[in-house]
């Protein structure tokens, strides 16, 4: 009976969210799909006509020049998603390693190979201590020192507990990656060919399309949630390991199971890292404990190049990867 | 003596080098130029694509760049202090070399900023700082800090300059094209030495040498804070901002020795730059050298003893990777000066250089040991990254642009003797202090 009063919580506080993120999403995009809002009253008609929906229901046609992309702009994205507070929940015990997070986001992102936003960590806290996988995205920590340090607020903090980077601000000082204890953030060296893959307008919630010279890291895919999505990371991990939503509804989901997230952190022991630097990071991770796979199947389908950068960890280097 | 030479025997001696530049300098300058377009070309390259081309990766985000940065801006700290004091003081000896050590400061000064600007990867944007600054960053502290710094600096010199200006302008003799003349004269402000005219300058001067002592240690403190309020391991020490500053003073000792040998070999100065000035300065090096060693030592001690994980990767690196270059930059470039400049016996001109010389190197590591490393070792391993990514080595573009930076220090350097003479003229004309009621704690009228 109780069992089944929890399901049926759990149930319905999924569909709840999953509503919101919609009702959030509808007011920028319509149909929560591929087409947008129309504002550009001024451009000139193309003469190429589309089909929309409104967010009222309607189909109309309208010229292809009017259509706004479905990002919103730079100065929208500074204001936080009303009424939500973000957390990222990460299983350790169920991560082997599988990479659909990485890859999965750099596609979204349209990044190079050479920049990832998510990482694969091999961990090992000592010795005689058990080795796991750890995926790290940026934190979004609520003392976040990369913000702080900022000298002209190209990465700022917003309400919904996001911290996201404008490109179009970023000077590229860097101070930001050394003042984050967590190596999060990456640079863009040189102008990638990925970059320009991207043909939508430049928005800091989608952190695309990049920039030479400046910074850019994880944004918790704000474009997504705000159609109804996950992050794709959360989408496309194939062991559900990635939970993603809301800590003041209390509510995490990897899009299989929807649950409560105080229950979830006290039944398993949830934890941030390295709470003692005190920067109060909105990811927290399930301890590796009862894992679903033997640690070394990390290892199992990965490129050679891929697989070579855990030779220098202490179990790399035990097992003479 | 020649302490109290005329002012007209002094200017006759230095003319020439204001008024011709010999063989061997042009074929100097052109060498200092030749090394400065290598330098522009590899800032082209920079520029066009992008920090690729650069050592400097994701984790490494800080190379050379950032090591030349607080190199140079700690040469013109201790150029600062050193004038500051020496003339505040009214040191007997500071006279033959205040000169160059205001030079230092303004010159390091100009070329310093530069280093840190190419590190930033849109140079494009730079303006933004003053558009958008936010007092929060330690960044905007450090662009307010610096430019008043060279404000404060570039008056402090051209106060200090402005009698031996209206020399050259009095002095008639000087075979020199008409519009330097005209610059001369305009640059002197009218001033002719009348008593009040003497009596306010000194004031103002007074006031300067205080304020760039203050200014110079409140910027140098800024630019250690930028390493210090991070989280990073090798870096986040309440030790930093006083450690910064007297290593800066200390390399910047070492430039100051170095200067007075160089000026001293080339324009033959060897009657007022003197053993006893090399003395001098090399006692006031190997104060510093015991201040600076014992702030290292307290800085290592404490990571070491404790042995906090990340702090404890961080000296294995350092006692390993970069074993030679730790004990150059922390144990010789400590001991040297001492036994050197410490054994009264030892004190020749060719030894105090030489441990000036060993001194400034010494601190380029050191810079390099507090920079690199520490990236190299953040909170979280380096792992899931490029075996490119993993460890920091400059590239050319980076060396060929560190080159060019030296070589327009002594471009400038050069040039700027050309154009007054790198000896105080004024000063050395004036009597000793002891017949003239002046000074910092003899008179009421200065400073107040």
């Amino acid at each position: 009976m109780k069992e089944e009063n929890q399901k049926e919580n759990r149930k319905s506080s999924r569909r709840q969210f999953l509503k919101k993120g919609l009702i959030a999403g509808a007011g920028v995009v319509a149909g929560g799909s591929l087409i947008g809002a129309i504002v550009n009253k001024n451009k000139p008609d193309s003469g190429e006509k589309v089909t929309a929906l409104t967010t009222t229901g309607e189909l109309i046609e309208v010229d292809k020049a009017q259509i706004r992309s479905p990002r919103v702009s730079i100065s929208e994205s500074h204001n936080g998603i009303p009424g939500r507070k973000f957390v990222m929940v990460i299983d350790l015990a169920k991560c082997k390693n599988a990479r659909k997070c990485v890859d999965s986001c750099q596609k979204g992102h349209h990044l190079p190979k050479d920049q990832e936003f998510m990482k694969v960590y091999f961990l090992q806290d000592s010795d005689k201590s058990a080795p796991y996988w750890f995926p790290k995205p940026c934190f979004h920590c609520d003392n976040p020192l990369c913000v702080s340090v900022c000298p002209v607020g190209a990465t700022f903090k917003r309400s919904d507990g996001i911290v996201l980077i404008d490109t179009e601000r970023c000077i590229g000082c860097k101070f930001c990656m050394t003042g984050c204890p967590y190596s999060t953030r990456v640079f863009a060296w040189k102008e990638y060919p990925e970059f320009k893959e991207d043909k939508e307008q430049y928005s800091p919630e989608a952190s695309s399309p990049g920039k030479e010279g400046t910074v850019a890291k994880c944004d918790f895919c704000p474009d997504l949630v705000r159609i109804g999505k996950l992050p794709y990371c959360a989408q496309n991990c194939p062991m559900g390991v990635i939970y993603f939503g809301d800590i003041d509804e209390d509510t995490v989901t990897n899009g299989n199971e929807t649950l409560k997230f105080s229950e979830l952190i006290r039944d398993r022991a949830g934890y941030r890292y390295l709470e003692v630097l005190g920067t109060r990071p909105s990811v927290y991770y399930l301890p590796p404990v009862e894992r679903q796979f033997p640690v070394d199947s990390g290892f199992n389908g990965l490129e050679e190049s891929i697989k070579a950068r855990y030779k220098n960890t202490p179990y790399g280097k035990n097992h003479k990867l | 003596m020649e302490q109290s030479a005329s002012k007209e025997a002094l200017l006759q001696k230095f003319a020439p080098q204001i008024e011709k530049t010999s063989f061997l300098a042009s074929i100097w300058i052109i060498f200092l130029l030749c090394i400065i377009g290598v330098g522009v070309y590899a800032f082209i390259c920079q520029v066009t694509q992008g920090h690729i081309v650069t050592g400097m990766r994701d984790n490494v985000v800080w190379g050379i760049y950032i090591v030349n940065f607080i190199f140079f801006m700690g040469m013109s700290y201790a150029g600062a202090i050193i004038s500051g004091a020496l003339h505040l003081f009214r040191t007997e000896w500071r006279k033959p070399i205040i000169r160059m050590a205001e030079y230092l400061a303004i010159i390091s000064l100009l070329i310093g900023p530069g280093y840190i600007l190419l590190c930033i990867g849109r140079l494009d944007r730079l303006y933004y700082l003053a558009l958008f600054g936010r007092i929060q960053s330690p960044i905007t502290w450090d662009v307010i800090a610096i430019s008043t710094d060279i404000f404060g600096c570039l008056i402090f010199l051209y106060l200090s300059i402005l009698r031996d200006i209206a020399n050259l302008r009095d002095f008639k003799e000087l075979k020199v094209p008409q519009w330097r003349k005209k610059l001369y004269s305009f640059l002197s402000l009218g001033y002719t030495g009348t008593p009040e005219q003497e009596k306010r300058l000194r004031r103002a001067t007074d006031i300067m040498a205080a304020m760039v002592i203050a200014i110079a240690i409140i910027v140098y403190s800024v630019l250690a804070w930028i390493f210090s309020v991070t989280l990073q391991p090798g870096w986040h020490s309440t030790i930093f901002g006083p450690y910064f500053v007297i290593a800066a003073v200390y390399s910047g000792t070492g430039v100051l020795i170095l200067t007075m040998y160089v000026f001293r070999k080339a324009y033959h100065l060897e009657h007022f730059v003197t053993r006893k000035h090399f003395v001098a300065m090399g006692v006031v090096m190997v104060v510093l050298a015991a201040l600076f060693g014992y702030f290292t030592f307290s800085d290592y001690l404490t990571k070491w003893y404790g042995s906090e994980k990340n702090d404890e990767s961080l000296i294995k690196i350092l006692f390993s990777q970069y074993y030679w270059s730790f004990i150059f930059s922390n144990y010789i470039g400590v001991l040297v000066p001492l036994l050197v400049v410490g054994i009264p016996k030892l004190r020749t001109i060719p030894n105090i250089t030489f441990s000036a010389l060993i001194v400034v190197v010494a601190l380029w590591f050191n810079r390099y040991l507090i920079v690199i490393p520490t990236l190299e070792s953040p909170y979280l391993p380096i792992q899931d990254s490029r075996p490119e990514y993993l460890l920091y080595s400059g590239t050319w573009v980076e060396y060929a642009l560190m080159a060019a930076g030296v070589a327009l220090f002594c471009l400038l350097f050069t040039l700027a003797s050309k154009f007054v003479p790198v000896i105080n003229v004024s000063e050395m004309s004036d009597a000793p202090r002891d017949q003239r009621e002046e000074g910092l704690f003899n008179t009421e009228e200065s400073l107040l």
